[in-house]
């Protein structure tokens, strides 16, 4: 067996390579998704069955999961038509065989040595533009994969080291941001080549056999302890169930169901008696499934690696016809719409078992909001970002007011650049009043922001969740504000029919869209909130002194100061109903 | 005339340090205090007056200082106001919307200003530059006066898009100063006039918070210098490694949020250039952390921001310093996977390591260092403890370690070092390899306590050229202060595109910058042998985001540079080539920002000064024998005293090399030798 000091010293190693071919796209992806919010992944994947056996830690917490099957769906491709050879780099964005979204792009590369594949490494990328009807791919009114953007199915980028020109221009002429795509694929290439030259000085260093068996290693240990962590939980059942708006074409809310089962340490996440496959973009294919669960794992237990060893003590039961499990050609652009519920439902069974791991559901969507026009010179623009919201209360404290989504690392753009670039104005990019769920700690506050059209027109596309069912709270915590989005008419504010899923809203000069986001939910019980802290909240107007009596019976008067008196009567009030 | 003492002072967490160059016999001496708080200029005035110097002889004073360093981590500055733009008072809460760890859900945060303290008036600029919104100037006066009701000793004024255009910060600030009492307001677009608003607001808030505790401490040390008859110049250490007077120190105090840290790394910038070792990494191990610091050509790397813990964004000119949690009092345990981590949990300096018996039961990188016989636990470093209890150490690593992984307890010692050599090498490598720069040419230069410890086995793991081990490592800083020069620094954002970028409104910026540095450098009061001037773009391609240094080669002659559209396209394409390796066809360019940084050079000292005296030699810097775990076996080897060693001595590994500040470790394969200066190289025997 490998000593115990060769295998430390070998998982930091192959981890700072996956970790340095992160930071290389970082630096020199064109579009501000991958580059600023980091929406991109890297890793090591094993020879014949594309097994995670590194992941970069930098990357977006979902690709952890997610990859592998990339990498699965290249192998199969390459068996099939039995072509592989050293110099070879796949492209494609199938979500079907890879995981998450069309706007998602892989590269998948053989690691030769001695001519034999000693491993694959891959680099994926969240890129500005792959077509379909809507700026950016965030379609809430999809209702088959071709009307979000093109498709690639693994097609060879390089073969044999020589760069396919022909690829790249079928690309380009799908993009409405060629120039990005271009600059954004370069930066995927730059990354793989740097870790090729990395893994191959450390295959150099300490040979083949020496860091394969490393990788085994690993996973051993990894599976180890997840199993470790799970017997520390209660044995028993626990279900939670969460819901979505809808699915951007009918107004009817999808039921998702999780039964998370714990026998010693075996865990079953169950998650059968959730909604069928829907008619709009929110359905997830099984493998997105299961990557979600991973992401709220890791949150509850952070030391937990990133390979393939750590799902191996747990079992999932999907149903082949839900929204968690479909297949091409059904819609799945609004994927971190549903990844985002899997997390909650995770956290609400968890809290079940055991509420001093969980902590209140974040602010649940993602609000993709496209601005898309064309400025005076004729050029086309597409501002295309996601907004935060308030992180849930946990055992040691508050929710973090505008957080970035559990599914991700990333940082919002500074609303100076976005003015610089676009012809847009923010006329407000606050926190949100009310908006963190009552508890005895409190969820963090969602965000306001509200922006302004600064040329002729311009048409607006939203695709948001959590307005109808609001970030729900944990261990007796109440729920977060819900989302609100709004557009500007005739100097009036509208609502989209279907809450904040809407296409084409047709802006002029001086109008606005108006995003309210949600806060987190709370942790514990309100009326266990020590009321000098409510106190402060109504202080700093994080809430407002009615929130303050409705939602913890803390009666404050015109003075900023506490009416004990009828405190104590409505605190007792909500004490005795919750 | 006489020319006085030139005397370098760090203050540190636990120790200040004083170094004292005698400028006329050309001769040092040093001192180590306890660090006193919460004037630190007790201690350091005490050290200086200790027989090596006295104030009345003092011409130049150069600080770094830990004041900013200590009010930005606990939290401890002014009372502090923001007055805003209507519409975005939480810029500076929202930050850039991110979390304090990528895992686990559990952060919070609260801002240096609380909400109720953050203040909107009217008043809008476009990215353009235009105003949108004219400002309202009593709305300004009446949040100045609601702020002092409120006890506020310090204001920030940060309006939307100022870099772009200043005007109503500006108009704002004369407002406030018609009635704020002090001269504790700093202006956003005068600190930091760089498009991103958070980076912006949080840098300029940071300033504001930090302008009382830091003038207030630069005025009692005033003082308490003229109390003794100073007549010389005192010049605080900024975070870039450059040094600044008084009056710009009391201004910018932000800039001094790494002062100590910096002064160290100029420290092993020069001692290596001056020993012909110009490329250095300097390692830094302490108690909880390992600091990595890139220095090519004498020159170190800097960055443009860095963050003080969650969400306290300092974003100006840094010496860049890569810290990972690896240090001596770093804790190592076998997960439940079964894998040996060591660090990121430390027991720090109190309790500190198993060894020390203050309370703390689990095995550190100290503890192993004590077991395998590296360190003396009869006569430890840096005189706190009288002596480290070695069985403890033995307790913690068999309990711990050695029984978790079914092997001996020297084994697991060893295991521990050689997981811990594995993430410092890892740290190396992030500044060296992944930067682009090849490892053989370069040497480690440990300070700080703990890295001489470690340097062999580094230059090994990471294929360095040699470890290069100053004479005293436990003053670095210290020396660095009497030799780091003055520097002033600007930036200004352009944001055009290079195909009609307006070269002569560049061209003029620079110019003001170049003079303005330029009058910095003549208030300094120093003597200076030379000035530079360093000119720099941040530049992209359009579409971009992250930007890359462009140096331009300009020479500032009759107030003008002669800056070309060509001579900057072809520098972007260089650096642009160095970084990425491929260059992009048929996409524009554009200048993000423009930065400018006049230095003015200092004198430097004879470093030969710190050598050995020659009466030294080998044998008798012997001073005994001890059994040390060396690859598996017990071997009786040759301890030396470090500072007896003459000038040209060799010794063939393993030796132990002690004093009072450190212990070197030379393992089995190396050979180390004392070069003229008294530094000791180590490198692989041939």
């Amino acid at each position: 067996m490998l000593d115990p000091v060769t295998l430390a010293v070998l998982s930091g190693r192959l981890e700072q390579i996956a970790d340095e071919m992160d930071a290389t796209l970082f630096r020199s992806a064109f579009n501000p998704i991958i580059a600023e919010a980091h929406d991109a992944s890297h890793g090591i994947y094993e020879s014949v069955t594309g097994e995670t056996l590194i992941q970069g830690k930098s990357g977006l917490p979902i690709f952890v999961g997610a990859m592998s099957f990339a990498v699965k769906a290249v192998i199969e491709k390459a068996n099939q038509d039995g072509d592989l050879c050293e110099g070879d780099v796949y492209v494609f964005n199938d979500p079907y065989d890879g995981g998450t979204h069309l706007s998602d792009v892989r590269l998948v590369k053989p690691i030769y040595r001695s001519g034999k594949i000693f491993c694959f490494l891959a680099s994926v990328g969240h890129y500005h533009d792959v077509g379909g009807n809507v700026p950016g791919n965030y379609n809430p009114a999809a209702t088959e994969s071709f009307q979000e953007g093109v498709l690639i199915p693994p097609v060879k980028l390089f073969k044999g080291g020589v760069l396919q020109q022909d690829i790249i221009d079928i690309m380009s002429a799908n993009s409405r941001l060629p120039g990005s795509l271009y600059g954004d694929l370069n930066g995927q290439i730059n990354a793989l080549d740097l870790g090729t030259k990395r893994l191959n000085d450390l295959l150099d260093q300490y040979g083949e056999d020496l860091v394969h068996e490393a990788t085994v290693e690993l996973k051993a240990r990894a599976s180890k302890l997840m199993r470790a962590y799970i017997s520390r939980l209660p044995d028993g059942e626990f279900e939670a169930i969460d819901w979505l708006d809808n699915d951007g074409i009918s107004d009817d809310p999808l039921k998702l169901k999780i039964k998370l089962k714990i026998n010693g340490e075996k865990m079953t996440l169950d998650f059968r008696d959730t909604s069928p496959a829907c008619l709009g973009p929110v359905n997830i294919s099984r493998s997105t499934t299961v990557a979600a669960c991973y992401v709220a794992m890791k949150h509850v237990f952070p030391e937990v690696p990133a390979n393939s060893g750590v799902l191996e003590p747990v079992d999932f039961i999907i149903d082949e016809n839900s929204i968690l499990s479909v297949k091409a050609p059904k819609p799945v652009g609004g994927y971190t719409e549903t990844i985002l519920r899997i997390i909650d439902l995770v956290f609400q069974a968890l809290a079940l078992a055991s509420p001093e791991l969980t902590n209140g559901c974040a602010y649940g969507t993602i609000n993709a909001l496209s601005l898309a026009g064309y400025r005076k010179d004729g050029s086309r623009w597409v501002m295309f970002s996601f907004f935060g919201g308030g992180h849930g209360g946990h055992p040691l404290g508050d929710g973090l007011n505008h957080g970035n989504a559990p599914i991700s690392t990333a940082t919002i753009p500074p609303l100076e650049i976005l003015e610089a670039a676009y012809p847009i104005k923010f006329r407000e990019w606050s926190l949100r009043q009310d908006s963190g769920g009552a508890g005895e700690n409190r969820g963090g506050l969602g965000a306001v922001y509200e922006i302004e059209l600064l040329e002729e027109e311009a048409k607006a596309f939203i695709f948001g969740e959590r307005s109808k069912f609001a970030p729900p709270g944990v261990v007796g915590g109440g729920g977060g504000a819900l989302n609100k989005f709004s557009y500007e008419q005739e100097k009036e504010f509208k609502l989209p029919p279907l809450a904040s899923k809407m296409v084409n809203i047709s802006l002029s000069k001086g109008q606005a869209v108006r995003l309210e986001t949600p806060g987190g939910g709370g942790y514990g019980k309100s009326y266990k909130r020590k009321i000098d802290s409510i106190v402060n909240d109504v202080k700093l107007e994080y809430i407002s002194s009615e929130y303050a009596r409705s939602e913890y019976g803390v009666v404050i008067n015109d003075e900023g100061e506490v009416d004990e008196e009828k405190t104590l009567a409505s605190r007792k009030k909500i004490r005795q109903t919750s | 005339m006489k020319r006085g003492h030139l005397v370098g002072v760090d203050v540190g967490g636990t120790f200040t340090d004083v170094f004292v160059l005698d400028l006329d016999e050309g001769n040092i001496s040093v001192a180590k205090v306890p660090t006193t708080a919460p004037d630190q200029s007790v201690g350091f005035l005490e050290a200086v007056t200790t027989g090596i110097s006295s104030v009345p002889q003092i011409t130049t004073i150069v600080h770094g200082t830990t004041v900013a360093t200590n009010a930005l981590l606990e939290r401890r500055g002014a009372r502090t106001g923001v007055i805003t733009t209507k519409g975005f008072r939480d810029v500076l809460e929202m930050r850039r919307r991110d979390r304090p760890t990528t895992w686990g859900l559990w952060g919070t945060f609260q801002p240096i200003v609380p909400r109720d303290l953050r203040l909107e008036v009217e008043e809008r600029i476009l990215a353009n530059g235009t105003i949108d919104i004219e400002l309202d100037v009593t709305g300004v006066r009446e949040a100045a006066s609601y702020l002092l009701q409120q006890n506020c000793s310090a204001l920030s004024i940060v309006f939307i898009n100022s870099y772009v255009n200043s005007e109503n910060e500006i108009k704002a600030k004369k407002a406030v100063q018609e009635i704020w009492p002090n001269s504790h307001v700093t202006v956003s677009s005068e600190i930091l006039p760089e498009i991103r608003e958070y980076e912006r607001a949080s840098t300029a808030t940071l300033n504001a918070f930090l302008q009382p505790p830091v003038s207030d401490y630069l005025e009692m040390l005033e003082t308490s210098l003229e109390e003794r008859d100073f007549r010389g110049q005192v010049l605080i250490v900024q975070s870039n490694g450059g040094v600044m007077n008084l009056e710009r120190a009391k201004a910018l105090p932000v800039r001094t949020a790494l002062s100590g840290p910096a002064a160290g790394v100029i420290a092993a910038g020069y001692i290596g250039t001056v020993a012909g070792y110009p490329n250095i990494i300097s390692c830094d191990m302490g108690g909880t952390s390992f600091d990595v610091s890139l220095i090519v050509n004498g020159e170190s790397s800097l960055t443009a921001q860095s963050s003080i813990g969650f969400g306290m964004v300092v974003r100006t000119p840094m010496v860049e310093i890569v810290t990972i949690g690896a240090g001596g009092g770093s804790i190592a345990r076998v997960d439940e996977g079964g894998l040996l981590q060591v660090g990121p949990g430390s027991a720090g300096s109190n309790p500190g390591p198993a060894c020390y018996g203050l309370g703390n039961m689990a095995p550190t990188v100290t503890d192993a260092n004590v077991l395998l016989g590296r360190i003396n636990s009869e006569s430890p470093i840096g005189g706190k403890l009288k002596k480290l209890d070695a069985e403890a150490a033995l307790r913690a690593i068999k309990t711990e370690v050695a029984d978790p992984l079914g092997i001996n307890v020297y084994e697991a010692a060893d295991a521990i070092l050689r997981v811990a050599n594995g993430k410092m090498a890892n740290a190396i490598r992030l500044v060296s390899v992944e930067r682009g720069h090849e490892p053989g040419t370069f040497a480690a230069m440990p300070f700080g306590g703990g890295g001489a410890l470690h340097a062999g086995a580094l230059i090994k793991e990471v294929g360095l050229d040699c470890a290069l081990v100053p004479r005293f490592p436990g003053i670095t800083s210290a020396l660095g202060c009497v030799i780091a020069d003055v520097r002033y620094d600007q930036i200004q954002t352009i944001n055009q595109s290079l195909d009609s970028l307006d070269l002569a409104s560049l061209e003029n910026q620079m110019v003001l910058y170049c003079k303005e540095g330029h009058q910095v450098l003549d208030r300094s009061g120093s003597t200076l042998e030379k000035r530079t001037e360093l000119f720099e773009l941040d530049m992209l391609y359009v579409g971009q985001t992250h930007t890359v240094k462009v140096p331009l080669a300009l020479n500032f002659l009759d107030d003008s540079l002669n800056v070309k559209r060509e001579m900057i396209q072809q520098a972007f394409e260089e650096a642009y080539l160095q970084e990425y390796g491929r260059l992009l066809s048929n996409i524009a360019i554009r200048v993000m920002n423009v930065r400018v940084a006049v230095i003015g050079h200092r004198a430097k000292f004879d470093l030969s000064l710190l050598a050995p005296s020659e009466s030294s030699s080998l044998d008798e810097a012997i001073i005994g024998k001890r059994s040390v775990y060396i690859e598996g076996n017990w071997l009786d080897i040759e301890i030396y005293d470090r500072l007896s060693l003459p000038i040209g001595a060799r010794i063939n590994g393993p030796a132990v090399l002690e004093q009072p500040d450190t212990t070197i470790f030379l393992e089995m394969d190396m050979v180390g030798s004392v070069d003229d200066y008294g530094n000791f190289l180590i490198r692989v025997e041939n």
